[in-house]
């Protein structure tokens, strides 16, 4: 299974996932498949995981769904995962598809970092 | 050729309440305030202009049945739900003639798409003939169980009518009542077919109690192909997406966001919202439709699709 590059950066205790592009039927498994070890080190002592979108300019879903697999993980061990920086297209995709519910989402990054993690949110200060 | 919705509701028959009925009218009249109805005539065309269908009329609450005109004299119809009630008495009314023959398509024969079968007319009218059509092996069984002691007073065997049951498989094409017909197996417990219909260059697909299994490209595939350049896609659109993948995930239904999806791979004209939730009132039934009719437009890249919610009573020609 071929993978997706998902940059990511690392804020205090904070890791920041950032995919680009669309995420579709064509290209779901590929991104699930480089989700899955990121998202095993978002746990109650690990990191916790901010999904950067600003990047991403459609996510259909078979897209959505990889997220909803990957919140269910990141609970299972204890952690926690939100969303950040989504274009408009992508938020109203959330809000119609009801992932709002599930995902805690923040206009910018430093949003988020400022709610999940001080530590975090200096780090990232510090780095722009 | 004209669909005609008898029944449009999921897993269970609802009714408006006094709270629904009130609720409306409140709404309607608060309205009619705000926009100075104070005539006759402003009236009319208030009600006509300027009320959302959920407060001027309702989604309806019957279990699924759906009618497609067939241009001769004879009846084809999807799934006995509590909607056959309705459509079984308005053959009477249309018919007068000779005792009809009804060709009836069913998806499966859990309760809600079996349960009008026992309030049936026709069922009970000497000379008609109804022929059952499916792709289960079970369908007399369920129909004769449903209506034996102490579930219910008339047993199956008392029915006047000569109702005749016939086998269909997944993939094969039938010529039923003038229609060239293809069932689908789907994504349901204990199986689901959905079935496409095409009559005079006309195609109609009525995909109910179907799941669609995101990870599987090769089955998105295939429901891409069964709908492809479809003028009508009746779609199991009960759930949300997020219910659909998450706490509902398994329960064999699909969401809006689904439906648009593969119609617009499929190029289909016209997607209509169908087994509506049962725990959805009208105000929320046309919250999920307007919310849809913006997500086809976001996601749109070629010919726009038309997205409608099925209502009882709801025709659309073709």
């Amino acid at each position: 299974m071929k993978k997706m590059d998902i940059r990511n950066k690392t804020y205090g205790d904070v890791l920041v996932l950032s995919p680009e592009g669309r995420i579709d039927h064509a290209n779901s498994e590929e991104f699930r498949h480089s989700l899955t070890p990121l998202i095993e080190r978002c746990s109650v002592n690990g990191e916790r995981l901010v999904l950067d979108l600003a990047g991403v300019d459609y996510v259909s879903s078979a897209g959505l769904r990889c997220f909803m697999l990957a919140e269910k993980q990141a609970k299972s061990q204890g952690g926690t995962i939100v969303v950040a920086a989504m274009q408009p297209v992508v938020n109203e995709i959330f809000e119609i598809s009801r992932f709002t519910l599930v995902f805690e989402t923040f206009v910018t990054v430093r949003d988020a970092l400022a709610k999940v993690s001080p530590a975090a949110l200096k780090a990232f200060d510090t780095a722009w | 050729m004209r669909v005609r919705f008898w029944g449009t509701r999921g897993s269970i028959p609802v009714a408006l309440t006094s709270a629904d009925i009130r609720h409306k009218i409140e709404q309607a009249l608060e309205l009619a305030i705000a926009r100075g109805v104070d005539s006759s005539e402003k009236l009319k065309s208030f009600i006509a202009h300027d009320l959302g269908f959920s407060t001027s009329h309702t989604y309806g609450g019957h279990s699924s049945c759906v009618e497609l005109e067939t241009g001769r004299a004879e009846y084809l119809v999807c799934d006995m739900g509590s909607g056959a009630r309705a459509f079984g008495n308005s053959i009477a009314l249309r018919d007068g003639g000779p005792p009809p023959v009804i060709n009836v398509i069913m998806s499966h024969v859990h309760w809600d798409h079996i349960m009008g079968f026992p309030f049936f007319a026709p069922a009970y009218v000497p000379g008609a003939r109804i022929r059952i059509h499916g792709c289960h092996d079970v369908i007399e069984q369920a129909l004769r169980l449903q209506q034996s002691a102490p579930c219910f007073p008339v047993d199956f065997s008392r029915l006047s009518a000569d109702v005749e049951f016939v086998q269909l498989k997944a993939g094969d094409s039938y010529d039923i009542a003038g229609f060239r017909v293809t069932p689908k197996l789907q994504r349901h417990t204990g199986g689901s077919y959905g079935y496409r219909f095409e009559r005079d260059g006309k195609i109609v697909v009525y995909s109910t109690d179907s799941e669609h299994k995101l990870e599987d490209p090769d089955e998105t595939r295939g429901f891409v192909d069964f709908f492809r350049d479809a003028d009508l896609v009746i779609f199991d659109a009960m759930y949300s997406l997020l219910d659909a993948v998450s706490v509902k995930e398994d329960w064999g239904h699909s969401s809006n966001i689904v439906g648009v999806e593969i119609a617009q791979m499929a190029h289909v004209k016209h997607l209509c919202m169908f087994h509506h939730e049962p725990a959805f009132d009208d105000d929320r039934i046309e919250s999920v439709l307007k919310e849809t009719i913006r997500f086809e437009k976001l996601t749109r890249t070629e010919q726009p699709l038309t997205v409608t919610a099925a209502y009882d009573g709801m025709e659309i020609e073709l």
